[in-house]
């Protein structure tokens, strides 16, 4: 087998364009990755002939002078994207079957630059999870395994882990993600790659399914700061279709790698300092600082003091908005339906049919959000629960603006913990604080990336998060680079392609 | 706050959902959980504080009130689990 599909997107254009392997050869490559670690379960719908026609057809265009972006260039799609004609789930079973009659902005914007589709990618059951364990369609693995327990299956963190988990395994160049409250980031960090959640409103969301409107924006997941930089140019951009897209012009996001640090302020948040972070997190995120430091940045200690209300606040936004965007799933237009009860050749009412298809389309995380969001939208609570979290959320965003005046960049650890086996994730609450790190950055809409700097004790990867000024990825890619060049990762998963 | 049995019942209806008796006891405890776990907002003063209602500034653009998309029924139909002709089909309400 080549090993063309362990090139980065910067290496794969290169050697397309100097006509040292076609597009075809580097698609079989990841085709071929795919069906040998079909066990990590993060495809969902695999597309193998269609990405095969697609490279053909990108060799044509080659051949006749076409230089798009990512020409040829095979990347997964997560399955919350809608693609025509291809099944799209969001990983619930409610949405099994549906194929989209159109093509979400962010995709059509790739496939007009000349990638290659390989399928669709496994995710939390619409995207509410951090560790890929909610979804109808199976488990995702992450392909790395700790040294104390190398036979232990590990979660690839959520709720992109199937895009997190194929990038790592080799088994695509790139993948698009999504993020809502650390849903690109802490997958990344997870699997020892890179991820961006860009600025709010930087992506389209249009034909994204919805999970929290105000909060949802996609991003590129790669094996380095310079492809996502790549990938970003092509998936950004004003669309008239979304009103919360933002009509500023799309840069060339590598146009500062490069560049180095000297001179810039990098903040440190005092209060990401948690009990119970292990030391090696601490540690990691400090020897990061000084790298930085020996990079000609100066490091400033800063004070973010509404940190600790992020994850409570959007334990109540987020339900809210999923409540609201999820009525729509009723049986009626798309997906599932349940069948009449046993005996009866019909449903007694159409609540009933509603109701009926809803219990059984979605699982129970999905269910239990559902619920919360209609609690604390209801008559009487509203204002308590809603508007609080909101006036919450002004004050988390203010924190960042003040930072702002002071540093160009926040450096953070990306999770509190590496990534934990399947059979023994926590439940409940103690789920929802792995986007302790994460989630306050969503809820001020500011851009965020995940890069792998170190391993754990057992030998799993770990992430620092590096924060930036709304719309300013250019220069939030510049320090990632470095802080990536610094770190020079290098190790691999035992479950790679 | 500690969610019941009845809450439960109240917000599933809400929500469309049929949930099952022997889970109601379990999802008042989930709920009730997490419910105490956002309640530690209240200790946070927002007196004069405004909603954020959008995170990028944006305001809402206008746009010419035209019909720039439409008449392909087949498109819109294509995933409908029951349809009678260029309509949606659900089980019938009226006696």
């Amino acid at each position: 087998m080549s090993e063309l599909n362990r090139l980065t997107i910067a290496q794969a254009r290169k050697g397309m364009a100097e006509g040292a392997f076609s597009s075809v050869e580097l698609t079989q490559s990841c085709v071929d990755a795919m069906e040998a670690r079909a066990d990590l379960g993060a495809f969902i719908t695999p597309t193998p002939e269609a990405a095969l026609e697609a490279a053909a057809e990108a060799d044509r265009k080659r051949a006749a002078g076409d230089e798009g972006a990512l020409l040829g260039i095979p990347l997964g799609i997560k399955d919350l994207f809608c693609t025509e004609g291809v099944q799209t789930t969001a990983a619930s079973r409610i949405l099994e079957g549906f194929k989209p009659t159109y093509e979400s902005t962010v995709t059509r914007n790739l496939l007009r630059d000349g990638a290659v589709f390989l399928g669709k990618l496994n995710l939390d059951e619409f995207a509410m999870g951090s560790s890929n364990t909610t979804s109808y369609y199976g488990n995702v693995v992450n392909p790395w395994q700790s040294s104390d327990k190398p036979n232990m299956q590990l979660v690839p963190g959520g709720s992109s882990g199937g895009s997190a988990s194929a990038v790592a395994a080799r088994l695509c160049l790139g993948a698009t993600g999504t993020d809502t409250g650390g849903s690109i980031r802490q997958p990344a960090a997870f699997c020892g790659i890179t991820g961006l959640k860009p600025t709010y409103g930087r992506c389209s969301r249009w034909g994204v399914v919805a999970f929290a409107s105000s909060l949802d924006q996609a991003g590129p997941m790669a094996r380095s700061v310079e492809d996502c930089g790549l990938m970003l140019g092509s998936m950004a951009g004003y669309d008239p279709m979304d009103t919360t897209s933002v009509d500023t012009p799309v840069p060339d996001y590598t146009a500062e790698l490069g560049a180095g640090v000297k001179g810039l302020k990098i903040g440190i948040p005092q209060e990401y300092r948690v009990d119970g972070m292990p030391e090696e997190i601490e540690k990691l995120w400090m020897e990061t600082a000084e790298r930085l430091r020996a990079e000609g940045a100066e490091i400033v200690e800063i004070s973010l003091p509404h940190t600790h209300a992020a994850l409570p606040a959007y334990y109540i936004v987020a339900p809210a908005e999923a409540s609201s965007n999820l009525a729509r799933y009723d049986g009626v237009r798309y997906g599932f339906r349940s069948d009449a009860p046993e005996g009866l050749p019909e449903f007694s009412s159409l609540e009933e049919m509603y109701a009926t298809t809803r219990g059984e389309g979605f699982g129970p995380e999905v269910q239990r959000r559902i619920m919360i969001g209609a609690y604390v939208l209801s008559a009487g609570f509203y204002d308590a629960y809603y508007n609080k979290a909101r006036r919450v959320r002004t004050l988390i965003a203010q924190d960042f603006s003040r930072a702002f005046e002071q540093v160009d960049a926040i450096l953070t650890p990306t999770t509190p913990s590496p990534a934990f086996g399947i059979t023994e994730e926590p439940t409940g609450v103690e789920m929802y604080m792995n986007d302790v790190f994460t989630v306050p950055a969503s809820m001020a809409g500011i851009p965020g990336i995940s890069v792998p700097v170190g391993m754990s004790k057992d030998g799993l990867p770990l992430g620092v998060q590096l924060l930036g000024k709304p719309f300013e990825e250019v220069g939030l890619l510049r320090v990632a680079q470095a802080v990536e060049t610094a770190a020079d990762f290098t190790a691999a998963p035992q479950l790679m392609a | 706050m500690s969610i019941t049995r009845e809450t439960v019942e109240q917000a599933a209806r809400l929500a469309r959902l049929t949930v099952a008796d022997e889970d109601k006891d379990r999802l008042a405890g989930e709920l009730s959980a997490i419910l105490g776990f956002v309640e530690q907002l209240d200790e946070i003063n927002t007196d004069n504080v405004e909603p954020l209602t959008s995170v990028v500034g944006a305001t809402a653009r206008m746009r010419k009130d035209e019909v720039n998309a439409g008449d392909y029924p087949e498109r819109v139909l294509a995933n409908a689990p029951d349809r009678v002709t260029d309509f949606y089909a659900v089980p019938k309400v009226v006696e």
